[in-house]
């Protein structure tokens, strides 16, 4: 690895309310070559946070503070909103978790597309039309140039989140952040995307971010893991080695899912230690 | 307890006609739990909706302790069966207070005499203290609000719960307690469980017998105990063990440890 595509140091997510303050993110740091990253944690934990923040997506009270947050070199919190935007959906893209909430629902999931597409890169309708059918295709959808001229509401979960899939990756971008892009899915659906996210991001060698509270999922999929408990990360793994996680909430977290193989009764449940989020 | 008879359940007419569920018959033994699985769309959640009243039964018979539900369902039926929702943060009347939300059953039923002896000890069987029992749902976390509905399916001592995915809206850890909470609830007051579920681990640690379902249509029935050792004779019933397993690659690249 040369220099990473994705360098993030002491990033810090803070939201101000009438209630005080609420750090969501405390200080994350990594560094993300063209591999697959996951990050896992409960829901509060600050893994969706840290996606948006990088991509500079934090809902408005919220407040970004990071030693340094560059991607390829750019750095990502003085750049300007302009080169922002040019990065945004066209060097680094975002899958969102519930295709029924992140497609416009009056427009076409192909004009979805070619609008992504030309927002990013100077081409012509008839190209950006042939780049778009081109994408379904990528993503396995069955008959493209019907998909193409379907609404989101005809289509089910599964082919929006590949709808959506094609989308973020018809600019071709240098990195994905995945927030949970299967969990409004079935299993076996979800597979299947998730094959296909595997596919493109091996053969086009971009970097992933996959977020996602499902630690055995993550550990299958990914490359490196980071455990996110209360804003920090708490444990940092190759995943392959996840079953010799040293910390008591990644070990906790790993027993007490349910499983085929052994049948523990009662699950062992999380006793969380208040020293965990200091 | 429940016995399910050739069940059909039919949505709409003509073009827009779907049927739901098509043919499905099981039966559950009293104290037992049953599971039904399946992808979105097989049918599961109808089911369970057929027989609580929410869905309509377009042919078929549902038995509950040997008698044939009638239609609209009788306050006595609702005696005997409760339901527990999905999605805590929906099932919850967020302006009612949880005391308010657990006499509602008492008072539809004219059982308003001990409410609050009965309130506290619903909060007490699902692990709640008093200090609960004025609280708003959204002073309260997933797993809190998803004890809560299922203290407020218990209060009227019901026979038999049906289970709408309890544990898929809540993070791992708080799954782990709420399943061990129904799994001691049922021992303790000799529940009868149908779980749907489309998750096969949770299923086969809650249930003995399971339905696997598919667009539809009961595709196997089968035991936690065969799951567990891979012992499924459908294809889909197979893939769905394979997929509960997490995400391998395909064999096209074989197993090479990223240690290249």
């Amino acid at each position: 690895m040369t220099k990473p595509l994705l360098d993030v140091e002491d990033l810090r997510v803070r939201f101000h309310l009438r209630t005080g303050t609420v750090e969501a993110v405390r200080g994350v740091s990594f560094q993300l070559g063209r591999e697959r990253l996951g990050i896992v944690g409960e829901s509060g934990s600050g893994k969706s946070q840290t996606g948006r923040a990088i991509l500079g997506l934090t809902p408005p009270p919220g407040e970004v503070k990071a030693k340094r947050l560059a991607f390829d070199g750019i750095d990502l919190l003085t750049a300007s909103k302009k080169t922002l935007r040019t990065l945004r959906g066209g060097r680094i893209s975002m899958v969102m978790q519930d295709p029924k909430y992140s497609l416009n629902p009056v427009m076409t999931i192909g004009e979805q597309i070619i609008e992504a597409y030309q927002a990013h890169a100077k081409a012509g309708r008839g190209e950006a039309r042939d780049r778009a059918l081109a994408m379904l295709e990528a993503v396995k959808m069955r008959d493209p140039g019907r998909v193409f001229s379907l609404y989101p509401h005809e289509v089910s979960g599964g082919m929006g989140q590949r709808a959506m899939i094609a989308m973020m990756l018809v600019t071709e971008p240098d990195l994905l952040i995945a927030d949970e892009p299967t969990s409004a899915l079935d299993v076996t659906v979800s597979m299947e995307v998730l094959r296909i996210l595997d596919e493109l991001v091996t053969e086009r060698g971009m970097g992933l971010i996959f977020i996602s509270h499902d630690l055995k999922l993550v550990s299958s999929f990914c490359d490196r893991v980071l455990v996110m408990y209360a804003g920090r990360v708490v444990e940092e793994l190759e995943a392959k080695n996840l079953r010799e996680a040293q910390h008591p909430y990644t070990q906790g977290l790993m027993r007490c899912l349910p499983t085929l193989a052994n049948d523990v009764r009662p699950l062992p449940t999380l006793n969380r230690d208040p020293s965990w989020a200091l | 307890m429940l016995d399910i008879q050739n069940l059909n359940v039919v949505f709409g007419t003509g073009r827009l006609r779907v049927e739901a569920v098509k043919n499905v018959s099981f039966h559950v033994e009293p104290g037992a739990a049953y599971g039904l699985v399946g992808e979105s769309g097989s049918g599961k959640s109808t089911v369970l909706r057929a027989i609580c009243g929410l869905a309509p039964i377009t042919s078929g018979r549902v038995l509950v302790d040997g008698k044939e539900v009638t239609t609209p369902r009788s306050k006595a039926f609702y005696r005997t069966v409760q339901m527990v929702f999905q999605d805590p943060y929906a099932s919850l009347h967020p302006r009612h207070t949880v005391d308010r939300t657990l006499s509602e059953p008492l008072a539809i039923h004219g059982e308003k005499k001990d409410a609050e002896a009965r309130i506290l000890q619903a909060l007490r069987e699902v692990g709640l203290g008093p200090s609960f029992r004025f609280r708003y749902p959204h002073q309260l976390s997933g797993g809190q609000r998803q004890r809560i509905a299922i203290a407020r399916a218990l209060i009227l001592r019901p026979k038999v719960l049906l289970l709408d995915e309890p544990t898929s809206a809540l993070d791992a850890s708080v799954q782990a307690e709420i399943l061990n909470l129904l799994d001691d609830l049922r021992r303790r007051l000799g529940l009868t469980y149908i779980l749907v579920s489309h998750d096969l681990a949770v299923v086969a640690h809650l249930c003995e017998r399971l339905l696997v379902m598919q667009h539809g249509e009961a595709v196997e029935e089968t035991t936690a105990d065969a799951l567990r050792s891979g012992d499924a004779s459908n294809a889909y019933t197979r893939s769905l063990i394979h997929a509960s397993q997490g995400f391998t690659r395909v064999a096209t690249q074989p197993a090479q440890a990223p240690a290249a």
